[in-house]
């Protein structure tokens, strides 16, 4: 299916959002959003994506 | 004052350190890291950013997470109201245990002079939440009691703009602020040189947070050590209490002529 993974068009076998982090950041610590939804770790499993679901995946940077 | 007992106390948690340490503009995580130990920081400050598959992050997380004494505050850099602040709070919360939130909301890239209003509602719906709000404001008395008064952990006022090197440009209006103050207020941006953040300390600021001080030093570790000495340093003399200010001159050495020709000091 087709989702929108940080802004861009994303075509993914994955069928929820921990499928989707297991292809994209497997050894990164890495948030989720969908829809604008914080999805926490405990639930991603769980999670199912749907098509054009907008996923954000989000991480530390240096800031001030 | 005992200086052993002397903490910064933020949401019931005491930390020796009176430096704050930002993590951002350094040249490798390795460098910041570094720098952040040669700070003796207790909190470090850390931004969001989408995930990069080609740039993962962990090089800049793992040595951080590696510091036992080192708490994680995550700021909301990058959030143009108060809503995408709190949500940022949010995200953040995931990657990392901590209750401190950093809450910069300054949506003009020009300046980064923070937005007062959103800063405001943000910092209220998230202390209401528990977080300890640690919020970036102009330095205004009133926007910080208005914060304490919504639960605010502390307010961090600027010395000057955020990456200027100013100093302490708003020196008058951080006394005034320090003066009504019943939280931390800690001087947030600006700062460029140790002196200046001894002076802040000095002037009774209950600690600083700097970030391209250090991150634009020729050598950031040796200037995150020697910012590190200047806060101990700024500190202590506030404690002990500064001298007076006078409008003449107040010998020093005692005026009895002992020399032909009588006195001279």
């Amino acid at each position: 299916m087709r989702v929108i993974l940080n802004g861009e068009p994303y075509e993914t076998a994955a069928q929820s959002v921990s499928e989707l982090i297991a292809e994209q950041a497997s050894a990164a610590r890495v948030a989720v959003v969908v829809n604008d939804r914080v999805v926490p770790a405990a639930e991603q499993a769980a999670a199912a994506l749907a098509e054009n679901d907008r996923v954000e995946l989000l991480t530390f940077a240096g800031g001030g | 004052m005992n200086h052993e007992d002397d903490f910064l106390v933020l949401g019931g948690h005491a930390y020796t350190s009176r430096l704050l340490l930002g993590t951002g503009k350094f040249s490798s995580a390795d460098v910041m890291a570094r720098a952040v130990a040669a700070s003796g920081a207790q909190i470090v400050t850390v931004a969001l950013r989408r995930f990069d598959r080609d740039r993962p992050n962990d090089a800049l997380l793992a040595p951080l997470l590696g510091m036992k004494d080192v708490t994680l505050m995550p700021n909301t850099s990058g959030a143009r109201n108060a809503e995408e602040a709190i949500q940022a709070a949010r995200i953040a919360r995931e990657l990392c245990g901590s209750r401190l939130v950093k809450v910069e909301i300054h949506p003009n890239p020009r300046h980064l002079m923070p937005d007062p209003i959103e800063t405001f509602e943000a910092a209220r719906v998230l202390s209401a939440d528990g977080w300890l709000v640690m919020p970036y404001i102009a330095p205004d008395p009133l926007l910080a009691k208005r914060l304490e008064e919504v639960g605010c952990a502390s307010v961090m006022p600027l010395g000057a703009a955020i990456g200027s090197g100013q100093g302490l440009a708003s020196a008058e209006l951080l006394k005034i602020i320090i003066r009504e103050a019943r939280i931390p207020v800690i001087v947030d941006a600006g700062l460029r040189s140790p002196s200046q953040a001894a002076a802040a300390l000095e002037m009774g600021c209950d600690a600083v947070l700097v970030n391209t001080a250090v991150a634009d030093a020729e050598d950031p570790p040796a200037m995150a050590a020697a910012f590190a000495q200047a806060v101990v340093a700024g500190r202590r003399a506030r404690l002990a209490g500064l001298m007076p200010v006078g409008t003449e001159a107040q010998a020093s050495s005692p005026l009895t002529a002992f020399l032909q020709g009588g006195a001279h000091a």
